[in-house]
């Protein structure tokens, strides 16, 4: 099953309340995924490079690592810590400080890099996840959510979405993939690297080598629309916005709802219905096979 | 005579409660307020009470009714009207997929569109789209009728049997063993009767008819060699 949300807002005022309105609606996705959970909310940039990790031990010295980076990046490093995860803040080089936890920092694993994103995961009952990493205080432009039911890979942090795809980005799944192996493989040789044996993390894998290669967002969809065999929703966070596609068979349920305040998709409408002015919200199916994105760059 | 209507509220009430109140009841008029997506609202009706749920369902909605009238003032998700025996269920707004799934009789009316595989495997139902249907709609449809005043998805009538399909606008393709059918006065008769049944303003004279070529398996008596 899994249950996925993401929230787009277009009247800033809002933007106070990004986080406890991605809370009100993850909540409601609970019983379609009540084994973890995860966010990727996109605040105002204040420019510096925001690098996400998640401490596997629970006991990771974020200070040291931190004192480490500084010396390693030759740049500034701040840290902020939210339960076991803690956010590297750096005038830095993001990818560099990424490359050297990863090598140096075996009780760390890096969830996502970017100047806008933050990204959050764990285990357990979505509400508790919430509270834990203080989802509702978080202020921002945009956020995509997911609850999860394990079917393709064990219950474990990292296997909890979103999935980092490249700078910036990052992906939410309801569904399953069959062909992942493979692709896994293959992009495996093209030099990505995979930390769990999750599908979905094959599939964000896949879109960060194909805007790699040059693709534009909507263009990597198109590409894995071509080359994922299986069935999926993906919501798709970007620095400005986001992006939600179904496969062409539309296996797995979507909904989407627009104001003048907001854009919202969710699995189920009832997610939705939690938000302020839905009475007056456009909503519809997305279409199979049919990329929809909301950006503030377009 | 008309009974006063009973407002249950989603807000205040149980699901199972308000579920429970409604199939006990054996007339009366309902409204259900604050449905907020909620799945499962107003099944297993079997008597002729008029519910009103005054906003967007989940899934499931009025599933498997019998002689209800249940009108949803919005957007309907997955399964609305399922299994439907007879009675009428009507949409105001859009339907997700699979609306009016296997129902036997009965009139389903949808005023704006529904999704993927709307009528898979009728078996008698009258279904009414006011929109469009997505792709696989009427797959392995046994019989009734299924009227589109917009335009159908691909794959139209997969494996269909006997069940009749109408279609005002285009339809991006047609599914195994679905073939156009002569539309002949008599379908025209019914389906105009159908319209005005749904409360729906389309003239008859533009839809075009399709059904089964009979070509398939099942279709074929020298199968029966096989038992």
């Amino acid at each position: 099953m899994c249950g996925i949300v993401g929230l787009y807002l277009k009247d800033m005022t809002l933007a106070p309340q990004l986080g406890h309105l991605t809370a009100l609606m993850l909540s409601e996705m609970s019983s379609r995924g009540p084994d973890s959970a995860g966010f990727a909310v996109y605040g105002a940039s204040d420019g510096r490079t925001r690098v996400s990790a998640l401490s596997v031990t629970g006991e990771s010295d974020w200070k040291r690592y931190a004192a480490a980076l500084r010396q390693a990046l030759d740049a500034d490093v701040d840290i902020e810590t939210h339960s076991d995860h803690a956010v590297f803040l750096t005038n830095g080089d993001g990818q560099a400080a990424r490359n050297w936890l990863m090598e140096h920092a075996p009780d760390v694993s890096v969830l996502g890099v970017g100047t806008a994103m933050e990204l959050y995961k764990g285990i357990g009952d979505p509400d508790a996840v919430a509270d834990r990493l203080d989802l509702a205080s978080r202020a921002g432009t945009h956020a995509i959510a997911h609850t999860r039911m394990a079917t393709e890979s064990a219950v474990t942090t990292l296997g909890a979405h979103p999935f980092n795809t490249g700078p910036d980005q990052c992906l939410v799944h309801n569904g399953s993939l069959s062909n992942h192996n493979r692709l896994r493989e293959d992009l495996s040789k093209r030099g990505e690297t995979f930390q769990t044996e999750n599908d979905s993390e094959v599939a964000a894998g896949y879109l960060a080598w194909r805007m790699r290669e040059g693709d534009g967002i909507d263009e990597a969809i198109g590409h894995a629309i071509r080359d994922f065999d299986g069935f999926y929703t993906f919501a798709i966070g970007t620095a400005d916005g986001f992006a939600v596609v179904r496969d062409p068979i539309a296996c797995k349920p979507a909904v989407i709802a627009e104001t003048d305040a907001w854009v919202a998709m969710s699995s189920e409408f009832r997610a939705i219905d939690r938000l302020p002015g839905v009475k007056n919200a456009e909503i519809w199916e997305p279409e199979p096979a049919k990329i929809y994105s909301w950006s503030r760059a377009a | 005579m008309s009974l006063p209507n009973t407002e249950l509220d989603l807000a205040v009430l149980d699901r199972r409660a308000i579920n429970q109140t409604l199939q006990k009841a054996t007339a009366g008029t309902f409204t259900v307020a604050n449905p907020g997506g909620a799945h499962a609202l107003a099944c297993g009706l079997m008597h002729p009470v008029e519910v009103t749920i005054a906003g967007h369902c989940g899934y499931y909605a009025a599933g498997m009714n019998q002689e209800a009238s249940v009108v949803i003032e919005g957007n309907a998700g997955t399964g609305v009207a399922e299994n439907m025996i007879s009675g009428q269920v009507r949409v105001t707004g859009n339907a997700s997929q699979s609306a009016g799934a296997t129902g036997h009789g009965g009139l389903l009316v949808i005023e704006g569109d529904t999704s993927a595989r709307c009528g898979i495997s009728m078996k008698g139902i009258d279904i009414v789209v006011g929109g469009s249907v997505g792709h696989m709609s009427a797959f392995m449809a046994q019989a009734g009728r299924l009227v589109v005043c917009g335009d159908a998805g691909a794959d139209l009538g997969d494996s269909i049997y006997e069940a009749e399909l109408f279609v005002q606008g285009a339809v991006a393709s047609l599914g195994a063993d679905c073939e156009e059918k002569e539309m002949t006065d008599q379908h025209r008769e019914a389906l105009k009767d159908l319209l005005s049944r749904a409360g729906l303003d389309a003239d008859p004279a533009g839809f075009r008819r399709y059904g089964s070529a009979r070509t398939l398996y099942n279709f074929n008596i020298d199968n029966m060699d096989a038992y």
